[in-house]
């Protein structure tokens, strides 16, 4: 079964691909959609019927064939099944399956194709198709080569994707510029991997995260020093993942990534491969728990991503630019989870993110279908009668990803909206996280959450209220989508609904449901104790707190207390080996890793401000466009440097363009033109200047055909010399 | 017993077809032309399914030499041919490669014969180089190799062919010239040329003093630097390698597709030959020297390819980095690093001729191989902006293709050897991405523009069947490069453990000396 899913989108993207040619184009497109909801319904099989605990370790792996073998080193291809893969394989089947269904819609006419002579259709689907093939390869492997493969597969097939008016010249631009940061990451997650080879000798998962322990002691020497080895190396697997999911310094791609047709956005940029980073990270689990460095290093980068991006989304234009930096920013946000430790939680609003972020890029494509390819929001406006459905469908979008619910309200699980629940989780995890870069997320995430109302919010009027702006020939032709894109619209929004209150308990409930969950066998009674000792501790420091007066007072207060706890837990986690080994189960959480805990008993007073942070974007936002919509642009006109800063996404692309690139193109030319031409062929090897044009003038006389005299004259030459050398030798 | 003599046949089919066309095919006219490529085609194809038997029969286990010959020859010489895991597999890539080669000069009209004699010439030699067990043979094989592709290069080539075959040459052949010094020394100190009895040989490693200067590992040292001249030149290693994209640019595709597939790993094989496991504590202590070398090369040819305005030099200077993973996996001294080093040389082969014989195809319409003059191609040419597609990725290193295997393991080895070359060499992902993207960008995507490729054609089945067999080892080679590993892996491990013992005796020895002088 698990192969089936693996290869069914493998099989369609042939078909897709070449077949197409003998069975008809349609013929070849529905059956690849075919085999992706084969391969959703599957996917939904496993993840339902799952039982981790019917396996060692929670997790039982499928050997399909042996792989890259070189001494010591013994990798397969194969498929590791366990909960962080099965909530993997139905995030991807599913949104996959509804973007293959959608294309048929909104691919059916595009300008930039002559619709005769070019058969575009089949080679789109047959791309969406590989991307998940390549997705699945990632999310299934059992050991770090094979998601490599996966990892650049994906960026193989994003990099195709944004390409794929390959007319554009900014099309093209883009995607050579998605792969090339993509490799400046992979550059990292390379050495990373070669790193964890030179100090496990094995880059299987199961192998690497037993050896997790020893290599919390061990040291590496790396460039100029030694580091401590598990530091290093989840540091390098991070700087991959901060590639793939766009993570601050490396987010440049993304929203160009744009470029590319709206479903790639909703399936590629939104739900699926931008989280592979996020994935690693929870799949690194058992190692990242021992690199504390790492882990605050993930937290500032996740913190910074999410307020960067989402200062940015306020002022974006482009309706699929402003859900793009939405997108970055809402990475942001899973990172901050998994570097606080609460790796469930980032998979949490993984999962939820992907339902209502599909969505959102689903129904801009929708808006954008009917609109006749116009994405600038200045010109739409007063389209919530011409796009009824749409309209309904970015209304739950909207109110899932700003975090819609009924704050402290608990009927066995929290009343909200699917981001409601998992960003909440979040901002209350980052809250417990007990170290100053989780305080200072804490609050990043607050105002990022007020922010990210803002633009929704903002994205929501521009477009669907007021007075309609722009071409008025676009706006009476504005025609809502065919069947084929809103029934897919339909299934995303009962995931953006619901999702977030049915998965609650087993992604973010209490420590035992988290453990059953992913298959964590459960600490004995001893280790019981000591965490229940722990948790009263850390009980005790937060009910402090919500007395507190002033918010840095009581942080450091809450960070003393903490870091006590922790160092004492260490401690007697060495002496003690009675809790969860890693690699036993699908996420690894340390003993001493209270974080899940101490979200649970954060102050109301943490709870409500994300709803609170929600309410004032939207109050703001329908002041400025519904109220007053000549606000806008006097506070841009009043903050020009700000405004200009924000909109030019803070200058990041002219920076790298003067670091980075110029210098390379530069430096290129002047290795070619001094290196090569001046010095190595000029200085260096003046000799053979000096001689080759004396030969080529001699033969430059001479008809080409006298070139056999010369070579006949070396013949002699070198028999000459073998001659001499057996004489001279036999003697 | 036939194959008793499987190797000299593999060696001398293409010998003797050539030998044919030479003295029996007269004229030159259309007829005379077929035929001659005909003959060519059919010797190369035979000399592959004689290749084939050698792979059916050879034993990856045993790690000496197989399909051993040995008689004597001229002037008492001894002719000595066998294969091992680090040599039959190259041997199968040159036969594999050249009727590839045949098939894609069947349009030239210039001097068929002559042109077919040169590459079955340079077949056999090539072959040679692979098997000799003998110095001096090696040394005939290797050299004679130049002589053809001076040829190829000198009278089938573009304008400025006459500077680029001197160049070649000369680079080239002032390599040999130190490598044949060395032959001479090794057997005036060991008494034979044999290979087998020479690797066995330990030649002295006591530091020595040549006009003043202190030499650590002494005469293995000496030969290990006049090997490495000879070879790191054929590689080319930087900075010998401005005679390639000179050479590439001025030879006709053809011409291109042998240079970059298997001349180029000449230098490589010499190296896992002869420097490696004959003078290991010379090896050891100049490993670092290698390493930076190939690192610089990485970094620096990536970034030159980055600014060509010449597709092929472009894919010349991509050649060079590439190469520059090979040494360093030689080097690195460990089994995924030459692991690595070999099959990333057999990828190569595949990935860099196909890549050459993408812009014959472009060249044999349009005459130029100036990047400015093409873009857009993809409007006209699907088929073909789908394979160029493909090789593209395999030259990044994606994984799913051979380039990926050969560039992971390496790094890999390189790594374990030393984590600075590593991290430099590993840039060469990122930058390779940049170039061979870019190159992409500019030849096959945009719209259609340039009037004079309004009416440029698809590739013919001709073409097509060309890139079939390219395009099969490439992904076969990425999906399961046990094909490859099962091969070489036990002669590999042979050769480490051989250096590994050596180079811990030698320690061990100099500390005693140490301890003893203290």
């Amino acid at each position: 079964m698990e192969t089936i899913i693996l290869f069914a989108p493998l099989i369609g993207a042939l078909i897709c691909g070449f077949g197409w040619r003998w069975i008809g184009e349609v013929a070849a497109q529905w059956t690849a959609t075919g085999l992706l909801f084969l391969a959703g319904l599957l996917s939904w099989v496993i993840f339902l019927s799952f039982d981790p605990f019917a396996h060692e370790n929670g997790s039982y792996t499928v050997q399909v064939l042996r792989w890259i073998e070189s001494g010591s080193l013994a990798t397969d291809w194969a498929i590791r099944m366990d909960r962080l893969t099965a909530t993997m394989l139905i995030v991807i089947t599913t949104v996959s399956a509804l973007v293959h269904l959608y294309s048929f819609g909104y691919m059916a006419h595009d300008d930039n194709f002559n619709e005769e002579t070019e058969s575009y259709r089949p080679r789109f689907f047959a791309y969406l198709s590989f991307f998940t093939f390549a997705m699945l390869m990632l999310v299934t492997a059992d050991n770090l080569v094979q998601m490599f493969f996966g990892w650049e597969g994906v960026g193989l097939a994003s990099y195709l994707l944004i390409g794929f008016y390959f007319r554009k010249p900014s099309a093209n631009a883009a995607a050579i510029k998605a792969f090339v940061v993509n490799r400046v990451g992979d550059f990292g997650f390379a050495l990373g991997i070669f790193a964890l080879f030179f100090m496990v000798d094995s880059i299987n998962f199961s192998d690497i995260f037993a050896a997790a322990p020893e290599l919390a002691e061990a040291e590496i020497t790396f460039l100029w020093t030694s580091w401590p080895a598990i530091e290093l190396i989840c540091f390098l697997l991070f700087v991959g993942a901060m590639g793939k999911s766009a993570q601050f310094l490396l987010h440049t791609w993304l929203p160009d990534a744009m470029e590319g047709p709206t479903p790639v956005s909703a399936l590629i940029h939104a739900a699926t491969m931008v989280t592979a980073g996020v994935f690693l990270v929870c799949r690194m689990s058992p190692l990242m728990e021992y690199a504390d460095w790492t882990q605050s290093f993930i937290v500032w980068i996740g913190l910074i991503t999410a307020f960067f991006a989402a200062t940015v989304g306020l002022v974006q234009n482009d309706i699929k630019r402003v859900i793009a930096y939405s997108t970055c920013s809402q990475l942001g946000y899973m990172f901050v989870a998994a570097g606080v430790g609460v790796y469930s939680v980032a998979m949490f609003h993984l999962l939820t993110h992907a339902f209502f972020k599909a969505m959102l890029f689903l129904g801009a494509g929708s808006v954008i279908h009917g609109m006749h390819h116009e994405q600038d929001m200045r010109n739409y406006g007063g389209l919530k009668d011409k796009l009824p459905y749409t309209f309904w469908a970015m209304m739950i979008g909207t109110l899932a990803i700003t975090g819609v619910g009924i704050p402290l309200l608990y009927i066995g699980f929290p009343v909200g909206f699917a981001g409601f629940v998992s960003k909440d989780a979040i901002i209350e995890s980052a809250y417990a996280g007990g170290t100053s870069a989780s305080f200072v997320a804490f609050w990043a995430l607050v105002v990022a959450a007020l922010m990210t109302s803002f633009y929704s919010w903002r994205l929501m009027f521009l477009t669907f209220y007021g007075e309609p702006r722009g071409d008025h020939h676009t706006h009476e032709h504005a025609h809502e989508s065919p069947m084929t894109m809103l029934a897919p619209l339909g299934v995303l929004a009962l995931g953006a609904v619901f999702a977030g209150m049915i998965w609650y308990k087993p992604f973010f409930g209490d420590h035992a449901k988290v453990e059953k969950f992913f298959g964590i066998p459960s600490a004995h009674a001893e280790a019981k104790a000591e965490d229940h000792a722990a948790l009263a501790m850390l009980g005790a420091a937060f009910a402090q707190e919500s007395h507190g007066e002033g918010a840095a007072a009581t942080s450091e207060d809450h960070g003393a207390t903490a870091e006590e706890s922790h160092g004492d837990d260490a401690a007697a986690s060495h002496e003690d080996q009675s809790g969860p080994m890693p690699g036993q189960g699908a996420i690894y959480m340390a003993p001493d890793n209270h974080v899940l805990d101490g979200a649970h008993h954060a102050p109301v007073w943490v709870k409500i401000s994300p709803f609170i942070a929600m309410l004032l974007g939207f109050l703001t936002a329908y002041q400025f466009y519904i109220r007053r919509p000549d606000l806008p642009g006097r506070l841009a006109e009043s903050q020009p440097i700000l405004y200009q800063f924000l909109l030019n996404k803070w200058y990041v692309d002219e920076i790298y363009d003067f670091l980075f690139v110029n210098p390379a193109k530069w430096l290129g030319a002047f290795l070619w033109k001094k290196g090569d031409g001046a010095t190595i062929d000029g200085g260096l090897n003046g000799l053979a200047m000096g001689v080759v044009p004396f030969f080529t003038r001699l033969a430059g006389r001479a008809q080409s055909g006298y070139v056999f005299t010369y070579a006949f004259a070396m013949v002699l030459g070198i028999l000459v010399l073998v001659t001499w050398m057996t004489l001279a030798g036999g003697n | 017993m036939l194959l008793d003599n499987l190797l000299s046949i593999i060696i001398f089919i293409p010998l003797i077809a050539a030998a044919i066309l030479g003295l029996f095919l007269r004229g030159n006219d259309e007829a005379a032309q077929t035929n001659a490529k005909y003959v060519a085609l059919a010797a190369t194809i035979a000399s592959l399914l004689a290749s084939l038997f050698l792979l059916a029969g050879f034993d990856p286990d045993d790690t000496g030499f197989q399909f051993v010959e040995e008689g004597t020859w001229i002037l008492g010489l001894t002719y000595k041919l066998g294969v091992d895991g680090i040599s039959v597999l190259f041997i199968l890539l040159t036969t594999f490669l050249m009727p590839i080669t045949i098939l894609a000069c069947w349009e030239v009209k210039d001097r068929v014969k002559e042109y077919m004699i040169a590459f079955l010439v340079l077949e056999t030699l090539m072959l040679g180089v692979f098997c000799a067990l003998d110095l001096v043979l090696f040394y005939l094989f290797f050299e004679g190799g130049l002589i053809p592709m001076f040829l190829i290069i000198g009278i089938w080539g573009g304008a400025n062919r006459i500077y680029a075959a001197f160049k070649f040459f000369l680079y080239t052949f002032f390599g040999s010239v130190l490598m044949l010094v060395a032959m001479v020394a090794m057997y005036v100190d060991a008494g034979t040329s044999d290979i087998a009895a020479l690797l066995n040989h330990n030649f002295g490693s006591d530091t020595m003093e040549v006009l003043g200067v202190q030499i650590l590992g002494g005469m293995q040292t000496l030969l290990w630097l006049a090997f490495f001249a000879s070879f790191a030149v054929k590689m080319p290693m930087w900075p010998v390698h401005t005679w390639l994209p000179d050479a590439h640019v001025q030879a006709p595709t053809a011409g291109s597709v042998v240079l970059a597939a298997i001349l180029l790993k000449l230098g490589g094989y010499g190296f896992l030959r002869f420097n490696l496991p004959m003078f290991p504590i010379a090896s050891e202590i100049l490993a670092d020297f290698v390493l930076w070398l190939s690192a610089i090369a990485i970094v620096y040819t990536s970034l030159v390819a980055l600014m060509q305005e010449d597709m092929k030099k472009l894919i010349a200077y991509s050649s060079v980095a590439h190469m520059g993973y090979v040494t360093a996996g030689i080097f690195a001294a460990n089994q995924q690093g030459v692991d690595g080093a070999i099959f990333q040389m057999l990828s190569h082969g595949f990935i860099s001729g196909a890549l050459f014989l993408c812009v014959g195809v472009i060249y044999d319409r349009m005459h130029t191989r100036e990047i400015d003059a093409y873009g857009g191609l993809v409007n006209r040419m699907p088929a073909y902006a789908a394979v160029f597609m493909l090789f593209t990725m395999a030259n990044v290193g994606l994984p799913g293709t051979s380039g990926f295997v050969g560039e992971f393991l390496t790094l890999m080895g390189i790594f374990q050897a030393n984590t600075w070359v590593a991290a430099v060499a590993a840039t060469g992902v990122i930058l390779s991405a940049a170039y061979a993207l870019w190159l992409y960008r500019r030849v096959v995507m945009g719209d259609l523009i340039k009037e004079s490729l309004k009416s440029i054609t698809d590739m013919t089945t001709r073409e097509k069947s060309i890139f079939a067999p390219l395009i099969v080892m490439t992904i076969l080679l990425g999906v399961y490069p046990s094909l490859v590993t099962d091969v070489i892996g036990p002669s590999v491990a042979d050769l480490l453990s051989g250096y590994q013992t050596a180079v811990s005796d030698f320690h061990a020895t100099s500390q005693v000396a140490d301890a003893g002088g203290h």
